[in-house]
C-alpha cells in the first residue's frame, strides 16, 4: 500500500518539474518528442559490444538535465528504482558469453561482461531521456505532441486516459488493500488467493468505470476523434535544438569519437 | 416553444440477463424551464431512466422525446447536444488532462472554431466560478471544484436541458450549498435525480417519485413531501428542513442509559 501511495506522490513530482521554466521547458513538445525518439533509436542501434561508442551519447541527457535545471538526484533515483529489471535481463550474459574480448591492465574481460555493461548503460541512457522528456514537458503535452506528429489516434487516446486514470485506479487499489489489512489481524502474509481476489475485483471496477467514462464521452459528442485545440508554435530554438542533437547523434554513429580523442591525446 | 420539452411515454427496460424490469411503463412530460426532482429508493430505476434521456440507450419499448426529436440512433447527436448530462462521479466526467481541455471537449466535438471554443470554455468556467482552475489537472481538484467543473463541461455545449445525477453527493456542506445555488441560478430545464430531498425542496417545484421501475407519484414537491404514507412506501423520509427542529424534538428520542 505504501508503495502505491508513494508511487502516486512521485507522479506529482514529475508534474511539478514539468511546470517549471527553462530553455528546455520552453521548447515545443514536438521537438522534444522527436529528439528523444531519435536519441532512443541511436542508442539502440549500437552493437552489443560497442560500449565505448555509447559513451558520447551520454552528453544528451547530461546537457538536457543541466539546461533544464532538473535535479540529477531525482533522475538517478528513478534509474536505481528501475534497475532490478535490467539486471535481471542482463545477468545471464556474463555466464553465457565467456569469450575473452579485451584485456584491461592484465585483467581479461569476457564479451558477456561487456554486453552486460552495455545493456545497463543503454538502459540508463534511454530511461533518463524518457524521464527528462516527461519532466520538462508534462505527460499531456507529450501526448499533444504525439498527436500533432500523426501518431495513431487510438494510441494517443490510450496514453491520455492511462495517465488520467492511473491516479483513480491506484487510489481504488490503495483503499481496497487498506480495507483488507484492517480486517486481517494475523501477521501472516496474505495468501496468493487473496491477492487474486483483490486484483479481480479491481479489474471489475475498472471495467465498470471504463463504461461510465465512455458514456460521459459519448454524451459530449465523442466520435473517436480526440481534439485538443491548443496552438503550438515551432520557433528558431526548436529547429536549432533538433538540428544540433540529430547532427550530433549521426556524428557519434559515423565516427568513433572516443577513439579519435584517444589518438589526439596519445599524439600529444 | 416545444424544443425544451422532455416527454417519456410508457418506457420499459430490462437489463440483459435479468428477468425483473428496471423500468416498467414510465411516463411523464417535463416542460420548458421546469426544475424537476426524481427521487426514489436505491434500485428504483432513476439511473436507468437517466441513461435513456441522452440516448445512451435507445428506448426499445415506449418512447422518449427530447424537444422536437424522438430519441433514436439517428437523432442521438442532436439529442446529446440538447441534453447536458452531469454524471454522479466527477472522475468519470472529467477525463481530459486539464480542466480547460475537459470543458473544451464537447464544443470541439461540435465542430466550433478554436476561438469560439476558448470563448465558450471561459464563459462556462466563469459561470461555475472556476475560471482560475483552467490549467489544473482534474485529479488535483477538491470534490466541490470537480463538481463545478463537471457542470461547466456540459454548459460549454449550451444545452437546453440539464440532467444531473446526484449533484450533491460526497460534498461538504458548503460545497453542497454552492452547487445548489449554482443550479438555482440556471434557466435551463433541469432534471435532478437524487437522494438529497432537501435539495429537491430548495430547487425543484415539481417531484417525480419512482418505485420499482414505475412512477409512483408526480406532482408539486411540497404535496409529495407532506404525504408521509407515500414517502414511507418508497423508502424515503421527509426532508430535514420539513421535520421538527432536532433540538426541540430531542425529548422524542429514547433516553440514553448512562
Amino acid at each position: 500500500m505504501k508503495g502505491v501511495e508513494s508511487g502516486l506522490l512521485d507522479f506529482s513530482r514529475l508534474e511539478m518539474l514539468a511546470a517549471g521554466d527553462s530553455p528546455v521547458h520552453r521548447l515545443d513538445p514536438r521537438t522534444k518528442v522527436l529528439v528523444t525518439a531519435a536519441f532512443l533509436v541511436f542508442v539502440v542501434l549500437h552493437g552489443k559490444y560497442d560500449l565505448a561508442g555509447l559513451a558520447p551519447l551520454a552528453l544528451y541527457p547530461v546537457a538536457a538535465m543541466a539546461l533544464s535545471g532538473l535535479p540529477a538526484g531525482y533522475i538517478l533515483g528513478k534509474l536505481l528504482l528501475a534497475s532490478p529489471f535490467v539486471l535481471l535481463v542482463g545477468v545471464w550474459n556474463p555466464v553465457l558469453d565467456r569469450g575473452i574480448l579485451v584485456t584491461v591492465g592484465g585483467l581479461p574481460i569476457s564479451g558477456g561482461w561487456i554486453s552486460f555493461a552495455s545493456i545497463v548503460v543503454r538502459f540508463a541512457l534511454t530511461l533518463s531521456a524518457a524521464l527528462i522528456l516527461i519532466a520538462t514537458t508534462g505527460f499531456d503535452q507529450v501526448c499533444r505532441g504525439l498527436s500533432r506528429l500523426y501518431a495513431p489516434k487510438a494510441f494517443v487516446l490510450q496514453l491520455l486516459l492511462l495517465y488520467r486514470y492511473i491516479f483513480v485506479l491506484a487510489g481504488e487499489a490503495a483503499r481496497m488493500v487498506r480495507a483488507f489489512r484492517l480486517r486481517n489481524l494475523s501477521d501472516e502474509r496474505p495468501a496468493m488467493r487473496t491477492y487474486a481476489a483483490l486484483l479481480g475485483s479491481l479489474l471489475v471496477r475498472a471495467l465498470d468505470r471504463a463504461q461510465r467514462i465512455h458514456m460521459a464521452m459519448l454524451s459530449r459528442g465523442f466520435d473517436g476523434e480526440i481534439r485538443m485545440s491548443r496552438p503550438m508554435r515551432l520557433r528558431l530554438a526548436d529547429a536549432a535544438w533538433a538540428a544540433f542533437w540529430i547532427a550530433f547523434f549521426i556524428l557519434v554513429r559515423r565516427y568513433d569519437i572516443p577513439g579519435l580523442l584517444g589518438q589526439i591525446v596519445i599524439a600529444h | 416553444m416545444s424544443h425544451h420539452i422532455v416527454e417519456v411515454k410508457d418506457l420499459h427496460y430490462t437489463y440483459p440477463g435479468e428477468t425483473r424490469k428496471a423500468l416498467s411503463g414510465v411516463s411523464f412530460r417535463i416542460l420548458h424551464g421546469e426544475a424537476v426532482g426524481i427521487v426514489g429508493a436505491n434500485g428504483a430505476g432513476k439511473s436507468t431512466l437517466l441513461r435513456h434521456l441522452n440516448g445512451y440507450w435507445a428506448p426499445r419499448e415506449g418512447s422518449v422525446r427530447i424537444g422536437d426529436y424522438p430519441v433514436t440512433p439517428r437523432t442521438v447527436k442532436q439529442v446529446r447536444r440538447t441534453v447536458g448530462m452531469v454524471f454522479q462521479d466527477p472522475d468519470d466526467q472529467l477525463f481530459m488532462p486539464t480542466v480547460f481541455d475537459d470543458v473544451a471537449f464537447g464544443p470541439l466535438n461540435l465542430g466550433f472554431s478554436p476561438e469560439e471554443v476558448a470563448l465558450r470554455v471561459t464563459r462556462a468556467l466563469e459561470t461555475v466560478g472556476a475560471a482560475h482552475l483552467a490549467e489544473r489537472p482534474p485529479h488535483r481538484l477538491s470534490g466541490g471544484e470537480k463538481r463545478a467543473v463537471a457542470v461547466a463541461t456540459v454548459l460549454s455545449m449550451t444545452p437546453d436541458i440539464l440532467v444531473l445525477d446526484e449533484p450533491t453527493s460526497n460534498l461538504d456542506p458548503r460545497a453542497r450549498r454552492k452547487v445548489i445555488e449554482l443550479l438555482h441560478g440556471f434557466v435551463h430545464t433541469r432534471i435532478v435525480a437524487t437522494h438529497d430531498l432537501d435539495m429537491v425542496l430548495a430547487l425543484c417545484p415539481r417531484t417525480i417519485v419512482m418505485r420499482e421501475g414505475r412512477v409512483e407519484a408526480d406532482g408539486p414537491t411540497l404535496d409529495i413531501f407532506n404525504d408521509a404514507e407515500l414517502l414511507d412506501r418508497c423508502h424515503l423520509e421527509k426532508p430535514f428542513s420539513m421535520q421538527a427542529c432536532p433540538v426541540c424534538s430531542r425529548a422524542t428520542l429514547p433516553a440514553r442509559q448512562p
